[in-house]
């Protein structure tokens, strides 16, 4: 972290946090040794591996899949600033769509 | 039994909101079970919301200064406490609200108290029992990972028996913790509190209906979830939802509701799984033999078939 | 000045009681414990005989009552609660909490020895356990301060620049349990007095807030200097308040007090009630045309190292009376910090420290004569004990 830390003058009362929510500005996809990969010729676009993200990494994606019966089968994207890693979404996948591979550099 | 479609409109992961009030960001291992279970409970809570944390792996990994992991209101005060903080706002917001000072519009104002098994059952209890004895209008969870993870694996009364902990290992003479895991449900029952449950992260809609319900609810609720720590479970960082499911098949973490004292099975696992899968995918079980297992096994079916049988048995 | 006001003889705890009503307090969370029980059962009567609008917690111990301070006042509500001994220092890891997160609330601690042996009666090591948590700390030395100093903290813990908990100082029986002539302003003029508390952070959804985060090694100095230099600097406030309350209730508070001061050569120090048995020995001891004055240090956190000063002035010998020890060290708490004080003067008094009046053990006029002889007797041969324990059964 190379935030410019506040002198005691400008600290927050009580160290209080003015910004709810902004966690979401360090990067934690920086810890992951493995990464997910989705086939989305075997995705059902369930939403379970969004379901049971621990970090938020998967996020409804713009790209629908097309499918003769619905028009509601939306994929899911990564967000790979948060991704850890953990393979809980491969694991839980209903239809093994996901499988997780080494990360990359 | 609760039908998520019926009362909630829920069925899919699509129409649960999906916005995250807890962010992503925060601290916490890969796999983690509890982080899981807060990203659901946001959902339950909505904005209109107040959350008290204690001390422990969920406050520590959301409040790095100066990072927050929480959209909403949130405070954290001490580890023992966190019923009695939240008692003071919600007594606060009500005589504020009374006076015409501040919060003046009718809408409700959630208030979650939020605390591990280490922070809820052990140290913890006298502030809980306190708050759900007044009757204060809030809600409680207890987000159980079955020892005192954020200090580094230490053991609690949550801690199943036989389950090697720093302070509970298992060495030469000794089989680790040598206690059964403490009925907290059981004891908040005892409160005569209008709303108790027990949820599990493989039953994610299940788990977001009881939040919602018990925030609903006028008084005093708890609900008391499974949230496994792959970390001190020592088992890999894929599997916290199958443990949990596998714990509520093998009747380890049965999941029902007491409302206004009535039990109800929210699920009914039919014939008890056996535990030996359970136990063998994890590294702080390693050391127990197979006759312990069974032993474990034993108890475990009979306390599941005693609430069954004492839930066919109610009088209402 | 005159004093303006309907005179009632009521005992203190009720009058300290009745002043949390007339604060219009929001929230009370205590748990009882002698000797402050009657405070929290006179509240909880103004609470059911709708007497005042308040939340009334009955909570399930005094760290909980502390916890529940705490929570309602990061809501924005005006805060009270009343404590001794055991239940002080049972609160305190959150005391230093209730500080370091600036939670505004008034407390008053009836002050009662600590256990063990377990002791039910009054001296002041309750809350010389407590110097460091970082609240503003008063001392009343009759029923009239304990009232109104628990008004006139309530308006400065929650003034803007000092958004700090207070402790309203009173001795447990000697003061808490003896009816006195109380003089009642009229409900509306206190209210008038105290402005609504108007928080800067509040625990509110419609602004949403992080209270309590990990503080982690490079902020956590900082967060300690603002907070001491808030509670020094609340000396400034406590000052204005003073002024004002004197302007419009006819009362002068002072952070210390003198009587019969001003060109002593020796002169008692004290704290709380025993001041005003102090006034009967100096009394005497003038009589006998000995240069002998008292002061009291009615503010004790932040500490008033100005007035202190101007207090001694050119006094010789100070028999400071301490009704606490600390054990296997400095012995007495208030001497201790008065020497410190004056390290750096010179010239600076003997300082002579007598360590009585410890659970409820009677400390007469004749007593502050006799520590006064021997005082002097110390600094004349030039050999002062750090302290004494003074009345010991040999």
């Amino acid at each position: 972290m190379s935030a410019k830390w506040p002198t005691w003058k400008e600290l927050p009362l009580g160290a209080t946090i003015l910004e709810p929510g902004n966690a979401s500005e360090y990067h934690t996809g920086e810890w992951r040794s493995m990464r997910p990969k989705t086939d989305e010729n075997v995705c059902i676009t369930c939403g379970v591996c969004w379901l049971f993200c621990p970090d938020s990494s998967r996020k409804l994606a713009p790209r629908q899949k097309k499918h003769p019966e619905s028009p509601y089968m939306q994929y899911y994207d990564f967000d790979f600033n948060y991704c850890k890693g953990c393979g809980i979404c491969a694991r839980e996948c209903p239809t093994g769509a996901i499988v997780m591979v080494a990360e990359e550099g | 039994m609760i039908d998520m479609k019926k009362d909630f409109g829920i069925y899919s992961a699509r129409l649960l909101p999906q916005e995250e009030l807890f962010t992503p960001g925060h601290r916490a291992c890969q796999g983690c079970g509890p982080a899981v279970a807060l990203r659901l409970i946001g959902k339950a809570l909505g904005r209109n919301s107040v959350i008290v944390n204690a001390t422990g792996c969920m406050e520590i990994v959301a409040s790095p200064y100066p990072h927050s992991a929480w959209k909403v209101p949130w405070m954290h005060v001490a580890f023992e406490n966190t019923a009695a903080v939240a008692s003071g706002i919600e007594a606060g917001i009500k005589v504020l609200r009374r006076k015409g000072r501040h919060f003046t519009d009718d809408r409700k104002i959630n208030i979650l108290a939020l605390a591990g098994d280490g922070g809820t059952m052990d140290i913890g209890v006298q502030a809980l029992s306190g708050a759900m004895e007044r009757g204060h209008d809030m809600m409680y969870i207890c987000y159980d990972n079955e020892a005192y993870m954020n200090t580094g694996i230490q053991r609690s009364s949550g801690t199943p028996m036989g389950a090697s902990t720093t302070t509970s290992p298992a060495g030469k003479a000794s089989l680790g913790q040598k206690t059964w895991k403490k009925d907290l449900p059981a004891i908040m029952v005892a409160h005569h509190i209008p709303y108790v449950a027990t949820a599990s992260l493989a039953h994610p809609f299940d788990l977001y209906a009881k939040v919602k319900k018990g925030l609903e609810i006028d008084g005093p609720a708890y609900v008391h979830i499974f949230a496994p720590c792959p970390t001190g479970w020592r088992c890999a960082a894929d599997m916290t939802i199958r443990l949990c499911e596998m714990a509520v098949n093998t009747g380890i973490f049965p999941l029902y509701e007491v409302i206004d004292g009535k039990y109800t099975l929210s699920f009914d696992p039919g014939e008890l799984a056996p535990i030996k899968e359970y136990v063998r995918l994890q590294g702080r079980f390693r050391h127990l033999p197979d006759e312990e297992v069974e032993r474990l096994q034993e108890r475990i079916h009979e306390n599941f078939y005693d609430l069954r049988t004492m839930i066919q048995c109610q009088g209402r | 000045m005159a004093a303006r006001g309907k005179r009632v003889g009521m005992e203190v705890s009720i009058a300290v009681a009745e002043a949390v009503k007339y604060s219009d307090a929001d929230v009370i969370a205590a748990y009882p414990i002698t000797p402050q029980t009657h405070i929290v059962e006179h509240l909880a009567e103004i609470v059911a005989d709708g007497e005042l609008d308040a939340e009334y917690i009955p909570v399930e111990s005094e760290h909980s009552a502390m916890s529940a301070c705490v929570g309602s006042s990061a809501a924005g509500a005006r805060t009270f609660t009343a404590t001794s001994s055991q239940g002080l220092a049972l609160m305190h890891e959150i005391l230093f909490i209730a500080s370091g997160l600036r939670t505004p609330m008034v407390m008053s601690v009836v002050n009662r020895s600590l256990s063990a042996p377990l002791s039910i009666w009054g001296d002041h090591t309750d809350i010389m356990a407590e110097r460091d948590i970082g609240w503003i700390q008063f001392f009343a030395e009759n029923g009239q301060e304990a009232f109104d100093l628990v008004i006139q903290a309530f308006r400065v813990s929650e003034h803007r620049d000092v958004l700090l908990p207070a402790i309203v100082n009173l001795d447990g029986f000697n003061l808490s349990h003896v009816i006195e002539p109380i003089v009642l302003p009229k409900i509306q003029k206190v209210r008038d007095f105290i402005p609504p508390y108007e928080p800067v952070y509040r625990v509110d959804p419609d602004k949403p807030l992080c209270f309590g985060p990990v503080g982690i090694p490079e902020i956590y100095t900082e967060a300690h200097m603002q907070q001491n230099e808030a509670l020094k600097d609340s000396k400034t406030v406590i000052l204005e308040v003073w002024e004002e309350f004197a302007k419009k209730f006819g009362r002068r508070y002072r952070p210390v007090e003198g009587y019969r001061a001003r060109g002593a050569e020796v002169l008692l120090v004290t704290q709380g009630g025993i001041s005003e048995t102090a006034r009967i020995a100096v009394d005497r001891m003038r009589e006998q045309g000995r240069k002998v004055g008292l002061i009291r240090i009615r503010l004790w956190r932040p500490f008033p190292f100005d007035e202190f000063y101007e207090a001694v002035g050119k006094a010789k010998v100070l028999v400071v009376v301490d009704r606490a020890i600390s054990m296997g060290g400095i012995g007495g708490p208030l001497a201790a910090e008065l020497r410190t004080a004056l390290y750096h003067r010179d010239p600076r008094p003997h300082v002579v420290n007598f360590i009585g009046g410890l659970a409820g053990r009677d400390i007469r006029a004749v007593h502050f004569e006799e520590m006064t002889n021997k005082a002097i007797a110390y600094a004349e041969s030039d050999s002062v004990p750090i302290y004494e324990m003074f009345g010991v059964r040999e």
